[in-house]
């Protein structure tokens, strides 16, 4: 998604074609583009070769997940099911959607809030910039786990909830990398045009500042979506996770962490190899867009 | 540099202050109390523990009592669900346990984390590399509640080697696990840094000229390109020093260790009010103290940075 | 070979004390692990189990939960005790008198029994500790046992409306302890096996305030005393030597581990680290059929409902409906929860009170002789009647609270109710939140459960009262009430809990689904369990390895 957007907004622009272009150069980023591309695919559309959908209970495999509830292709469920007889297929499938809504909702409210506000910060500077700051300082030395735990014990478990938590703290990063990058953009001759012209504070911080800082945005909010996904997971062990009968990669995996003493491998296998597979091609994408968009390279 | 200390430290009380009052609030304002049970108490005996423990004053008047409790005596209160333990008790014995493995947890992850990352970055795109990104990236990627059972299967169910759990004072052989399901995701991150920073550095301009002089370039590696390509791993190991410790709540579950990361979760879910303040001053404090080792040590080691 | 609920089935009434000492002594009739004829003692006599999570308190009078209740029983002894099968057995008190009205107990107190700082218990002791569960400024959690006990005044005391010295217990003398009731209560002599009732030590607990229960500070009269208490990591309890029955103790080193991951568990279990843990729901027949001589199911004396609301103000409009009720009672295939989802020999069920509860009389239930096919069919035709059906479909909210069976069971019912056209929704709380909720009715259905106090129906039955504390669903029935007032004064009150289970069945102000068993991995060499108690009330005392 975060690709889709660098590349429509670098049309034409010389560093933005040879980003691309180092990107595609590396093997191990277009992989992961290539992977998550699929993986996105089959989250999306792999529900239609389902038999089954993810919350039906078969009552023939129900409690019998060891002898019968292994990976077949002739009752349908082709990960195999867990140990209520769900099909871990479809179930896989809804959690990979799931997992993959809350790393880049997650990260879309870190990308927007900390852009925002790591650019005013920096475009205004003096007091302003220093106040700002201090806060992101003080925030930042709050328990980040600990505040989302609270949240979600306080207020009921939401996928809202979770967001709010997620993105609430995941923000403070940003906004200081993109406060550091606004100090250098903003006596560029450019914005000084601008100034000069009379133009709002705010209209350039949104026209002319935050459009320079997409590329390295885009970097840290790819690299942002596999650690949201991380703190979901975790967040999912804790059992403070979505609601049943939904699930995400994090409930599937921990469930499947909790029965491997049994033998029922494909509960823990099916979902990790999602997981892993995704989590992989996030961090090699955003690797890569890193390499393509460092100035040092050029 | 001396100012620019106290002036952090000054910082740090209305901090940990404000996170007090907000860790404060949304707790109480939380449904159920400590002492809402399944079996729900009759209203007298509900009274009487309110009393006791001060829950029927109002709630800026616990709060002022409680940071009074800790300014004059340094007395985080008793804990409302173990009822013979004080708050300082339970974090006295949980806490050192925490500490003990997680900074065990911390120098391997650290040691073999640099190892790894300097080696894939001086052998860029060899064998040595990929393998490297791989087992990082793998290590990354494999969340430590998935890890644990697996160890647990492996050295204690399969193997016999290793006792599944306790701590027994810190026994070593009660320490390998935990510490294999601690470090090795932090390994992993430092890892990539490392190697991240070290390629950086070494196409870098210092270390053409270093190259060019005629350095063998083990010299060149150890004496010039190490310590700036260090810089941005050290910036990462503040936090993650606090993450090592908080984030033990697993290591906890899993292998009854007994430390304060499973405290705290407990102390949210039974709403344990003093002691999941009392965990929360204590990591924060935590936090903000070894962020400012960090800057300090980043401004020891990088003469251009001033404060 | 047999397993060991075959094993404690067939123990002896009549047990042979085979220990040296005991061939020398007076065989009194109370000795503890009775070793069975034929049992050779092993040279390990060390025993260690499971605990889910850290003891909350080691102070008789604080504490709460069932697993600190184990270690109580360890440590400190109270006036009775219960044998293997669950009766009563003299513990402090040797046996007591009952006046007239039935309202005064005086108990007679052994002479020879001991603190283990070698003070003799006494009466006075009881009476301490008592009025100490009583007392406002003790704030027990558990100040309401002594008000269920009926003792005189209690809750007044409780209540702060009467001096503490109020309470009707008394020491006659040093060995003559006597309680006062306010009305008879047939079953009270069965509530004294309660640790909140166990005495305790006024010198010690005065010199050291709320330290006294760390080791090497507490000081118990029961058969072990504290070794090491880490908190969330273990307790260890070694013999007592001034216990007066110390020579009769086996187990030399108890250890209770805490393990909070169930599976972890199980798995140190089979790894050797422990001889006792409970089995996951699920893995029971499994491991029955790998070890068939140490897993173990036996019932154990709690209730699993689900609770319907029928609140005036909060309750959903359509469970005021006793058809709609009933319906969903109906469709619920407790064979399948039982079977197929927990899998630990537990009992499907259509009443409240467990079943193997002492003197209880099921009345006949209609329902729990139909098929399951029969059940659906006449719950779609209720809901019919009243006015739901697969094309108008009802929405309702189930709230539950974390834990994997409950998940598992909430997950299935889901399904089963989709048949007669409910629309549920599944809300997992944590715990807090659910009991929070379920006490101010702000839920639709809510699963619940209940564990018997002391082993009589009344400890079930009293719940669904409209003057009881914890009835949630706010269910009332004027004759319901009658029937349960009506069963504390009479000669046999068995047939009147029979009644009262009958308006539960017609009313159906909940919908039962399983009564609990017990589902154990024991090593095989252990002896002295209790397993056939039906409080799971067991004394590591009474416990034993064999040679094998």
């Amino acid at each position: 998604m975060t690709d889709d957007m660098t590349m429509r907004e670098v049309k034409g622009r010389s560093p933005w074609v040879d980003a691309r272009r180092r990107f595609v150069r590396n093997k191990a980023s277009l992989g992961g583009l290539v992977a998550l591309i699929l993986i996105a695919i089959i989250a999306l559309f792999g529900d239609s070769i389902a038999v089954w959908s993810n919350e039906e209970i078969d009552f023939n495999v129900m409690g019998q997940a060891y002898e019968l509830g292994g990976p077949s292709i002739e009752n349908g469920h082709y990960f195999g099911t867990d140990d209520l007889g769900r099909d871990l297929y479809s179930r896989t499938l809804q959690g990979t959607r799931i997992s993959l809504m809350v790393g880049i909702v997650g990260s879309f409210i870190a990308v927007v809030v900390g852009t925002l506000y790591g650019a005013t910060s920096g475009y205004v500077g003096g007091r302003t910039d220093q106040a700002m700051m201090r806060l992101v300082d003080i925030l930042l030395s709050v328990p980040f786990m600990f505040v989302v735990i609270l949240l979600l014990v306080m207020f009921g478990r939401s996928l809202v909830m979770l967001f709010l938590g997620i993105g609430l703290i995941s923000w403070l990063n940003m906004a200081r990398i993109v406060r550091g990058q606004t100090l250098s953009l903003k006596h560029k001759e450019f914005v000084e045009a601008a100034r000069a012209t009379g133009v709002a504070p705010f209209t350039i911080i949104l026209r002319h500042i935050v459009p320079n800082l997409l590329g390295i945005v885009a970097v840290y909010a790819t690299l942002l979506v596999p650690e949201m996904i991380l703190i979901e997971s975790f967040i999912s062990f804790l059992g403070l996770g979505v609601q049943e009968p939904l699930t995400s990669l994090g409930a599937l995996i921990s469930e499947g962490a909790k029965t491997i003493y049994y033998g029922t491998i494909w509960q823990l296998g099916f979902p990790l190899l999602f997981f892993v597979v995704t989590l992989f091609a996030f961090f090699f994408v955003g690797d890569g867009l890193r390499d393509a968009f460092d100035p040092k390279d050029r | 540099m001396i100012t620019y200390i106290l002036k952090r430290l000054a910082i740090a009380v209305p901090t940990l202050l404000l996170l007090v009052i907000i860790s404060f609030l949304l707790m109480h304002a939380a449904p159920g109390g400590p002492f809402t049970q399944e079996r729900q108490l009759p209203p007298a005996v509900l009274a009487n523990l309110n009393a006791k423990y001060g829950l029927d004053e109002p709630l800026w008047r616990q709060l002022v009592s409680y940071v009074w409790g800790i300014v004059a005596h340094f007395d985080f209160g008793p804990s409302f669900i173990y009822k013979d333990r004080t708050v300082n008790e339970i974090i006295a014995q949980g806490f050192p346990v925490t500490l003990t493995y997680g900074t065990v947890s911390f120098v391997v992850a650290v040691v073999l984390g640099v190892a790894l990352g300097v080696s894939a970055a001086i052998w860029h795109n060899s064998w040595l590399d990929y393998l490297a990104v791989g087992i990082s990236i793998g290590a990354q990627v494999l969340p430590n509640f998935v890890m644990a059972p697996l160890l647990l299967l492996t050295f204690t169910w399969w193997l016999g080697w290793l006792p599944g759990g306790g701590w027994e004072g810190g026994d070593w052989r009660y320490m390998v696990m935990p510490v294999i399901a601690l470090s090795t995701s932090f390994m992993a991150s430092i890892a990539r840094l490392t190697r991240a920073s070290m390629l950086e550095v070494l196409t870098s301009n210092h270390i053409r000229t270093a190259r060019a002089k005629g350095l063998p370039e083990s010299q060149v590696i150890l004496k010039h390109a190490l310590k700036p390509a260090l810089l941005p791993v050290l910036s990462y190991l503040g936090p993650t020093f606090v993450l090592m410790i908080t984030g033990s709540v697993v290591v906890d579950f899993y292998f009854s260790t007994g430390g304060i990361g499973k405290s705290f979760v407990d102390s949210a879910l039974n709403r344990d009010y003093a002691v999941m303040l009392g965990i929360t001053i204590l990591v924060g404090a935590l936090t903000i103290f070894f962020n400012l080792v960090v800057d300090i040590l980043y401004a020891w080691i990088d003469p251009k940075i001033r404060y | 070979m047999t397993n060991l609920f075959d094993r404690g089935m067939h123990m002896p009434i009549n047990k042979l004390l085979l220990t040296t000492a005991l061939s020398l002594g007076l065989a009194l009739p109370t000795l503890a692990a009775n070793v069975a004829p034929g049992d050779t003692l092993a040279d390990n006599q060390d025993y260690t189990y499971w605990l889910l999570d850290a003891i909350k308190s080691m102070d008789p009078q604080i504490n709460t939960d069932v697993e600190g209740s184990g270690v109580l029983r360890s440590l400190f002894e109270g006036l009775y005790d219960e044998d293997q099968e669950g009766a009563l057995v003299p513990g402090v008190a040797l046996n007591h008198d009952l006046s007239d009205d039935k309202t005064v107990y005086t108990f007679h107190l052994r002479d020879n029994a001991k603190w283990s700082n070698g003070d003799p218990v006494t009466a006075q002791d009881f009476v301490y500790a008592w009025k100490r569960l009583a007392d406002p400024a003790t704030a027990s959690e558990y100040a309401w046992y002594i008000e269920l006990m009926q003792v005189k005044n209690a809750a007044a005391v409780i209540a702060g409306e009467v001096p503490v010295d109020d309470l009707g217990v008394k020491a006659v003398d040093d060995h003559t302890f006597e309680v006062t009731i306010d009305a008879p209560l047939p079953y009270f002599p069965k509530m004294l096996t309660h640790a909140s009732t166990f005495p305790v030590n006024q010198k010690v607990i005065e010199a050291n305030g709320d330290k006294w229960t760390e080791a090497g500070t507490l000081v118990g009269n029961g058969a072990y005393i504290l070794k090491e208490h880490v908190l969330g990591e273990k307790v260890v309890m070694e013999p007592n030597p001034n216990y007066w029955d110390n020579e009769h103790t086996i187990i030399q080193t108890v250890t209770a581990l805490t393990i909070n991951d169930q599976n972890a568990a199980l798995t140190r279990y089979l790894a050797g680290e422990l001889d006792r843990v409970e089995i996951p729901a699920g893995q029971y027949p499994r491991l029955k059929a790998e070890y068939p001589d140490q897993a173990v199911s036996v019932p154990q004396s709690c209730s699993y409902i689900y609770m319907f609301n029928l609140d005036e103000a909060k309750g959903p409009e359509a469970l005021k409906d006793v058809r709609v009720r009933k319906a969903l009672s109906y469709a619920i295939d407790r064979d399948i929860i039982v079977d197929k989802i927990l899998q630990g020999g537990q009992w499907p069920s259509y009443n409240w009170t467990h079943h193997s509860t002492e003197g209880f009389q099921l009345p006949d239930i209609d329902y729990s002789h139909w098929t399951q096919a029969e059940r659906d069919a006449k719950a779609l035709e209720l809901m019919k009647e009243a006015g739901y059906g697969p094309d108008k479909p009802l929405d309702l909210t189930l709230n539950y609270n974390t834990s994997e069976s409950h998940k598992k069971i909430a997950i299935a019912v889901q399904q089963f109710w989709k048949k007669i056209g409910v629309n549920l929704t599944l809300n997992n709380m944590e715990w807090k939140v659910h009991t929070d909720k379920m006490q101010n009715q702000d839920f639709d259905i809510a699963r619940y459960a209940w564990c018997g106090d002391y082993n009589e129906a009344s400890t079930y039955l009293d719940l669904f009262t409209s003057y009881s504390g914890h009835n949630n669903g706010k269910f009332f029935s004027p004759d319901y009430d009658k029937l349960m007032k009506d069963s504390k004064t009479a000669e046999d009150p068995n047939p009147m809990y029979t009644a009262a289970e009958q308006i539960l069945a017609d009313q159906m102000p909940m919908a039962p689904i399983y009564q609990y068993t017990k589902v154990e991995m024991i090593k095989p060499d252990m002896r002295g369990m209790s397993l056939n108690n039906l409080m799971q009330n067991w004394y590591i005392k009474d416990m034993y390895r064999v040679a094998n």
